[in-house]
């Protein structure tokens, strides 16, 4: 324990991979295999479920502290995390323990759900009674179920390359599927390669650069293919031995993330790479890109879920085809063979082409652009007739051509503080734009400041507080923040009458006066446009 | 009336006649520290304790009228006697004890208990009515011995300079610093600071305080290697130009929120050392116990549970509204 949890304090302090692959590939160099099983299991996301309700947690805490449940309260809001503020909380411990992970994980930890509460009680006491503050603070992590850090998949499959002699590729492979967390698997994950190297390897992305200027710039429009910007995540599916892969943009191995893409790939031919974006699809429009943030954002892939917010794979590119590289085959031959194959694949509902937009000129195709807040998409991606796939960011052959998001300056009325990382400082925020000389609630946004930015507001917040409702502070009508969003609704339900979907703070109006914030008028305005 | 209370400038005492730590200009004002909290400058005179005359004459300018009296000293100021106790907080930080018709009141400021080679240490006055400051008054904060930290940030340099990197240490720059300079190893490599801390560390050695030799990091050379230093910088020197000319780097910042995973994480830094120059939550606890008042004031940061605790152990405690922004002094 005391091990990992020194691994869990270095990869938390830093913000640098480099300085996390080493201190994880230290770590699994160092422990036995059946302590790196576990480590593994927990820092790839696996989770226990919770075995004892945080409601004991917190009493047994707060009697062994001697601290009333009100201060306790005042604590955790100050922490903003229970596990943290209990490992804070606790008297020093009397001794420091040394038992290995494996022994705390299967002998006080697994069992912890069928004991008694007494005996649950005691040996949680002894535990803390042996561990220092960041021991403890990994403990109640893994107790509670909320065990978590700052590194992926790809990362941790990094380090185990570099211990093995491994690729990072076959690692990620490896790691896929289901395995317990037992000493052999371990050894098996490292062993020698056994061929199941090239397999899953995907091709490096092409990227787009943003368009500068006008479209105007790039000559002669018959020369230039053009198709809506969808708002998605950019991935591979490869088909390969009878084996699914997907692949996201930052090379990370998806496949059991997005299980409609992965049973896509058994219709698909052998030797297949489809370049593309997953899109949250609603049968015939694509969903906001932010329901596809929170099915992300869950680490099991609940019916419920799956349901809300299904993907497909809107293709663009063929990459491989027939086991053949086909990047070099000039574009619309790739789109020809790619189109042929989403037709043949079209009844299982999990594919769409993403078809050229057809136009006349850059004045017509500039007009189009202004439907693309209604479809839903970013505007127009612009690739050159006749050029082959390329690798990373050439500059030339593919542009994004973006439209700006919608946009307000509103007032901030409300604060209060954020949790967890933003723990006790004033990062919720509440704003309101003038109606009649009156300042009328219109959107809550959390992010969207620069750190910095965030503790001058913190600091200005706490000066010019007006009333405090428990948590709620009301501030002077003050400082200005550019408001984005992505769509709005009139909305009988709201004060100010209309509703904003996703806002986020584009940035902080310093040059602004409050007295120069924008109206309820303009929002309405907005939304009939 | 009571013998101190807040008025629109800052702490009133009507029976003497001055303010304390005012934040607006006052014709008298008497200082507990040089902290931009609660020294400010453009007032008509001031009077703090002997030992932070360097400081305030670096803190508010060449013209500003400063008077000092030694720890411990009375002198009358109206229907008032008032003397400096040290506070322990930093150099010539002091607790003003004002006494009127033998009612006696003491201002703390700001203040710690744990031992600071940097400073005269934290003295207990007793009196009727005692103003606390409140800046870390929660039983989370709870700080490890000074030389546990110091070892932790002595490692954390020597394992940097083994890897060829300059460290980089942000702390504020009047007391933070100067107690930092004092803990580090100066065998590990060279030390060196940020112009801000040159100026103070003058007025430190000045004082009779040793801090082991630092260099001014001065204009870019092109071509100077800063593997294996020391560099002391102030926070808001983070992120900026400045840090480039020391090439590949670790950073770490020295400050009590650093106890806080969530505050350690909301700065880009490698490391978050918990070193802090007020007290935790057992030193207020101790402080507050030993002046033997049976009111207490509370100022800065978690007043409101301070006050609630205090008054579950039967004292009468109130919170007092002031300007002395912790979060920018710390
Ligand atoms: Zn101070
Ligand atoms: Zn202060």
């Amino acid at each position: 324990m005391k091990a990992f949890a020194a691994l869990y304090t270095a990869l938390d302090e830093t913000t640098k991979t480099s300085v996390k692959v080493e201190a994880l590939a230290g770590y699994f160099r160092a422990v036995p295999p059946e302590d790196a099983v576990w480590a593994l299991h927990f820092l790839i996301g696996r989770r226990i479920k919770r075995l004892i309700e945080t409601r004991k947690l917190s009493d047994w805490a707060m009697a062994q502290a001697g601290v009333p449940e009100w201060i306790f309260a005042e604590c955790y809001a100050a922490v903003g995390d229970l596990a943290e503020t209990i490992a804070l909380l606790l008297p020093p411990p009397v001794t420091c323990s040394a038992r290995p992970l494996r022994e705390w994980v299967e002998e006080r930890l697994l069992p912890l759900r069928q004991w008694p509460d007494d005996k649950q009680r005691e040996s949680l006491l002894a535990a803390w009674n042996e561990m220092d503050e960041r021991q403890r603070f990994v403990w109640n992590k893994l107790i509670t179920g909320a065990f978590r850090v700052g590194v992926s998949q790809s990362l941790v499959a990094r380090a185990l390359a570099q211990v093995s002699g491994l690729s990072a590729e076959v690692i990620a492979h490896r790691l896929m599927g289901d395995w317990r967390p037992e000493a052999s698997f371990y050894a098996q994950l490292i062993a020698q390669d056994t061929g199941d190297a090239a397999v899953s390897q995907p091709y490096p992305f092409f990227l787009a650069h943003p368009m500068e200027g006008e479209p105007e710039g790039l000559g002669d429009p018959t020369q230039w293919v053009a198709e809506w910007k969808w708002d998605g995540i950019r991935c591979q599916v490869i088909r390969r031995q009878w084996q699914t892969f997907v692949w996201s943009r930052g090379e990370e191995l998806v496949t059991d993330r997005f299980p409609e893409l992965a049973s896509l790939g058994a219709f698909l031919p052998e030797g297949t790479a489809i370049d593309g974006e997953i899109l949250p699809w609603n049968g015939n429009a694509p969903l906001p890109f932010a329901l596809l943030q929170r099915r992300i954002g869950r680490k099991l892939l609940g019916p419920k879920i799956l349901a809300e917010v299904p993907v497909v794979l809107q293709s663009y590119d063929l990459l491989e085809w027939g086991g053949e590289d086909v990047r070099e085959w000039p574009l619309e031959k790739r789109r020809a063979q790619l189109a042929e194959l989403v037709t043949a694949l079209a009844p299982t509902g999990r594919i769409l082409l993403s078809e050229p937009v057809p136009f006349e000129s850059w004045e017509s195709l500039t007009e189009l652009r202004r439907q693309s807040r209604a479809r839903g998409v970013e505007g127009f991606m612009l690739k050159r007739a006749g050029s082959p796939y390329r690798v990373g960011r050439k500059r030339g052959d593919w542009w994004k051509w973006k439209i700006e998001p919608w946009s307000v300056d509103c007032v901030l009325t409300y604060a209060q503080p954020g949790h967890g990382r933003r723990a006790g400082l004033m990062t919720d925020y509440t704003f309101g734009v003038w109606s009649n000389g009156e300042l009328v609630t219109f959107a809550k946004a959390y992010s969207g400041l620069t750190n910095e930015e965030i503790a001058r507001v913190d600091a200005w917040i706490r000066r010019n507080t007006l009333e405090k409702f428990g948590p709620v502070r009301r501030v002077k009508p003050e400082l200005v923040f550019e408001l984005a969003f992505e769509g709005i609704q009139l909305s009988p339900r709201h004060k100010s009458g209309v509703a904003v979907r996703f806002p986020r703070i584009a940035r902080w109006r310093e040059d602004k006066p409050a007295s120069e914030a924008d109206t309820l008028d303009t929002l309405r305005a907005l939304s009939s446009n | 009336m009571p013998l101190l209370q807040v008025d629109s400038d800052g702490l009133w005492c009507e029976a003497g006649g001055f303010h304390i730590d005012p934040w607006n200009p006052v014709p008298k004002a008497l200082l507990t520290h040089g902290h931009s909290d609660h020294a400010r400058p453009g007032s008509h005179a001031y009077l703090a304790g002997d030992p932070s005359r360097g400081v305030l004459r670096l803190r508010l300018g060449p013209e500003a009228h400063i008077e000092t009296l030694p720890y411990g000293a009375p002198l009358t100021l109206g229907a008032t006697r008032v003397s400096f106790h040290p506070a322990g907080h930093v150099l010539g930080s002091a607790q003003i004890r004002v006494e009127c018709r033998g009612e006696v009141w003491v201002v703390s400021g700001d203040y710690k208990l744990s031992p600071d080679p940097t400073c005269q240490p934290f003295e207990p006055v007793r009196c009727h009515t005692f103003i606390t400051e409140s800046t870390f008054g929660l039983p989370i904060y709870r700080w490890d011995p000074a030389p546990q930290v110091f070892d932790s940030i002595n490692a954390w340099w020597r394992s940097n300079r083994e890897q060829g990197l300059c460290s980089v240490l942000f702390a504020y720059p009047l007391g933070k610093s100067q107690r930092l300079l004092a803990g580090l190893d100066p065998a590990i490599g060279p030390l060196f600071c940020h112009g801000a801390m040159e100026k103070m560390n003058a007025v430190y050695r000045e004082a009779g305080v040793p801090l082991p030799e630092t260099a001014f990091t001065g204009e870019p050379v092109r071509g100077k290697s800063w593997s294996g230093a020391m560099v002391i910088a102030p926070p808001s020197a983070q992120g900026s130009s400045w840090m480039r000319r020391f090439g590949p780097v670790s950073t770490a910042m020295a400050s009590g929120w650093m106890r806080i995973r969530g505050r350690r994480r909301h700065r880009p830094m490698d490391r978050g050392f918990v070193l802090s120059d007020h007290a935790d939550w057992p030193e207020l606890q101790q402080a507050i116990h030993e002046t033997g008042a049976e009111t207490i004031l509370v100022t800065h940061g978690y007043r409101e549970p301070m006050v609630r605790w205090l008054t579950g152990l039967g004292k009468q405690a109130r919170s007092l509204e002031t300007r002395f922004d912790a979060e920018d002094a710390e």
